[in-house]
């Protein structure tokens, strides 16, 4: 059976069909340029337009063909269904009770195994080892961190060969590919702006998304850096507000709090017609375990001197733990998917 | 009483009430249409015709004002206002500017029609785009707007307008205003209209823009007393995919085969030259040719050597592994059409083809010729197209003068009534038409009524 389902494809193909005549929305972004370069949109064509489209939803306001027209046309909602089916993830249920399941437990035999009078104490410095042992903790993130990189490897190598294209990318192309990935060239409807409530053009998206990538990114550093300090250079955790893993965290972690928030709240107030319901689930669930994570560090970094340390400690650990297991089936998985289809992307154009 | 009415939802009415709310005006605009469907025939638009001298943004080379002026004497057939034709022309160098204000957006021209680049400039997103940009401009400047507004009515004056009625969920409303802008389009959804022009044949014509352009305003200003222009008979109608919407069909039900193959009335007979000219000069005339054929049918017939060299289109292809099935498929008589494409292949000369230029593959010894692109059609499959003329718009309008004012049965012109768009386009355009000059001509008229009318009531 085909990752499609077949009302799926019809819709799609359909759709495509109709915008191929008429190419109107040609200078949104990339979905349309690669459509024109197609006269047939089998489910592999549609699963990599479905990649390309960032979901500004620019296209949908500016249809002659939306809906109520009898030819009903939206092209944001379509692809945001063919993209979330294009990942091939389990049930949204299964997902969340996966996340808070793993937290739950995590942060409960956490609490098992630590003293209370240990918990509640103040420690000097913030001695998050007097709290949780230094090995348990490098033996609990290299099992989290293997399990999601193992994961996220396994999914895209496993679904992205549907929709993956057959010229081979060279060097330019690479890098054109994670340049428009990594400025989100496509999330901005030609310049105009992503469609928000009222039908209003705004870059506000595209700003949150920035802050939520790169603010990930910067947390990301911080604890690459803690992990070389620790285990390279045998320094201890907790560092000074001035080191390096502090001020990327801090940093990264305030990045995070906005975008999320920001993110969250254009999504809830978002016309429900310019995607798929699912997508927009897992969305708001990845948001709300990235912000969590976000807020519970920022937290611990600014109570590390008194006794609520050890609690915050371990609900952090728990969270980030609970974001770590289910990223491979969430919608974190759109990153990479997004970046092949744009490599693929400037491979075509590049023919 | 309302300063300014508008009655329209395109893009005439929407330049004339920003630019008569820029300068303090109260602007209420009546849209016939509801909201999902507001913006008349500008939503199907993608363009617009402009004159610059250098290249500029996504214009390339340069498109001076004669080339311009001789490229509207050339469609028109010379039968055009110079005057109000040169000032739309010239309003239109620095119109861009003016778009991208209330918030326009432009890109480089489309693929397919890079032959438009120098001439035109491309909306981004289309015309739906643009009038949505224009409709939040006008709302920004506290333009009231009533959609489903349905104006039935106009009361006048000796040439001076009174008071608008129009219908809404079933009651009729009465709206006093100190100047009319009419700017509500052309008679083109009104089949009975049509009819009156075109006979029973009218009932086979598709409509490729709005269902609301009724023309009721337009008839109410020539009843008022409005000076007609333009041929009430004819229209602006081209060739577009039979299986079509009876309305708002729009861009993707064009078809773009004809010069690549042949085409064939309902008795499986060839009727003109599908190879005279270029396909941009020559797409416009297939409308009227079509309804002048039987039943208003005519059938595009192609081989497997042209297939995947013309637009895509929205209705699949009609497909056969031979000629006579391909007839019992559009249910033509096969062995006629089996007759004219064998005349047809027969009558073909050799020759080096080139779909870009006039080539030299031409027929010899029937008629009608094909000119230009002749190859016989013998490669399998053969796709055929049922078409039906489309009708884009139409010519009849009231007279205006420079200041888009309506021009009254004696030469005077109405002291509060301004047009502008489609119904006045006629001042300019009486026949032909020439690529992105409809949005050229109501953006200038447009602003030029919205002014006016501002002026108007400020004295």
């Amino acid at each position: 059976m085909s990752w499609l389902e077949p009302s799926f494809a019809a819709e799609g193909e359909r759709i495509m069909t109709i915008c191929n005549a008429c190419r109107y929305c040609e200078g949104y972004c990339a979905v349309f340029p690669a459509m024109e370069k197609r006269t047939e949109f089998g489910p592999a064509d549609l699963g990599y337009l479905a990649n390309l489209c960032h979901n500004c939803g620019a296209c949908l306001p500016a249809c002659q063909y939306a809906p109520p027209h009898e030819f009903g046309v939206n092209v944001p909602q379509t692809l945001s269904q063919i993209r979330i089916a294009s990942y091939q993830l389990p049930r949204r249920k299964t997902v969340l009770m996966l996340g808070i399941a793993s937290a739950g437990l995590l942060l409960l035999v956490l609490l098992a195994n630590t003293a209370w009078t240990t918990l509640f104490a103040r420690h000097a410095g913030g001695a998050f080892y007097d709290v949780i042992s230094h090995d348990e903790m490098v033996r609990l993130f290299l099992f989290a961190g293997a399990w999601a990189l193992i994961g996220m490897g396994l999914v895209f190598a496993t679904r992205y060969g549907a929709i993956r294209g057959v010229a081979r990318a060279d060097y330019g192309a690479i890098r054109r590919g994670w340049s428009d990935a990594l400025r989100l060239v496509n999330l901005g409807g030609g310049g105009e702006g992503c469609i928000e409530e009222h039908e209003r053009p705004a870059q506000v998206r595209r700003i949150y998304h920035h802050l939520v990538f790169y603010g990930f990114l910067s947390c990301f550093l911080a604890t690459i850096i803690a992990a070389f300090y620790d285990n390279v250079l045998g320094w201890r955790a907790p560092y000074p507000f001035a080191s390096l893993p502090v001020i990327f965290g801090t940093l990264g972690g305030i990045a995070l709090l906005v975008g999320c928030a920001g993110l969250f709240s254009l999504l809830r107030e978002r016309d429900a017609a310019l995607s798929d319901k699912g997508e927009r689930a897992r969305s708001m669930m990845l948001l709300a375990f990235l912000f969590a994570t976000a807020a519970t560090g920022l937290l611990l970094l600014v109570f590390r001197g008194t006794a609520a340390m050890g609690i915050l400690l371990i609900l952090h650990l728990a969270i980030v733990f609970g974001l770590f297991v289910t990223l491979p089936y969430g919608k974190f998985m759109h990153g990479f998917f997004r970046l092949a289809a744009l490599v693929r992307f400037a491979t075509e154009q590049g023919d | 009483m309302e300063d300014v009415l508008v009655i329209g939802g395109g893009n005439a009415a929407l330049c004339a009430a920003i630019s008569a709310a820029q300068l303090g005006a109260r602007v209420l605009l009546l849209e016939c249409a509801p909201k999902d469907f507001r913006g008349g025939n500008s939503r199907h638009t993608r363009n617009i015709r402009c004159m610059h001298d250098a290249p500029v943004d996504v214009l390339t080379d340069a498109y001076p004002e004669s080339e311009y002026f001789e490229d509207l004497l050339r469609v028109t057939g010379g039968d055009t206002d110079e005057q109000l034709a040169r000032l739309t022309i010239r309003s239109s160098s620095d119109v861009r500017a003016w778009m991208a204000a209330q918030g326009a957006h432009f890109q480089p021209a489309l693929s397919g029609t890079l032959q438009l680049s120098r001439t035109n400039a491309f909306f981004l997103g289309g015309g739906k785009a643009l009038m949505n940009a224009y409709y939040r401009a006008a709302e920004r400047l506290g333009v009231r707007i009533i959609y489903e507004a349905d104006v039935r009515k106009l009361e006048m004056s000796d040439g001076r307008f009174v008071a608008a009625s129009y219908a809404q969920n079933a009651a009729m409303h009465r709206v006093e205003a100190r100047v009319l802008v009419a700017a509500a389009g052309g008679f083109e959804s009104n089949l009975r209209w049509l009819r009156e022009a075109w006979g029973p044949a009218a009932d086979n014509f598709l409509v490729r823009g709005t269902p609301y352009n009724m023309g009721w305003v337009l008839r109410e200003l020539i009843d008022g007393g409005a000076q007609m222009i333009g041929d009430p008979t004819q229209c602006h109608a081209i060739a577009i995919d039979a299986r079509s919407p009876k309305f708002d069909g729009g861009i993707v039900t064009r078809l773009d085969s004809i010069t690549l193959g042949i085409v064939v009335n309902k008795h499986g007979q060839r009727f003109y030259d599908e190879g005279e000219d270029l396909w941009p000069k020559r797409y416009a005339i297939w409308g009227r040719l079509i309804a002048q054929q039987p039943d208003q049918i005519a059938y595009s017939i192609v081989d497997a050597k042209a297939q995947g060299k013309f637009m895509p289109s929205v209705f699949p292809p009609i497909v056969a592994d031979s000629i006579a099935e391909l007839a019992a498929k559009l249910d033509l008589d096969p062995e006629a059409l089996a007759q004219t494409v064998h005349e047809y292949n027969a009558a073909v000369r050799p020759g080096t083809y080139d779909h870009k230029i006039l080539d030299d593959c031409a027929t010899s010894g029937i008629a009608p010729p094909k000119s230009h692109w002749a190859r016989a059609l013998d490669a399998a499959p053969f796709w055929g197209y049922p078409l039906r003329p489309g009708i884009t718009f139409t010519y009849l309008g009231v007279k205006v003068n420079e200041h888009a004012q309506v021009l009254m049965q004696d030469d005077k012109p109405s002291p509060n009534v301004f047009a502008a768009g489609e119904i006045m386009a006629g001042n300019i355009l009486r026949k032909g038409y020439l690529g992105g000059i409809g949005l050229t001509i109501g953006t200038a008229f447009g602003r030029i009524a919205g002014v006016g009318a501002a002026r108007n009531v400020m004295a």
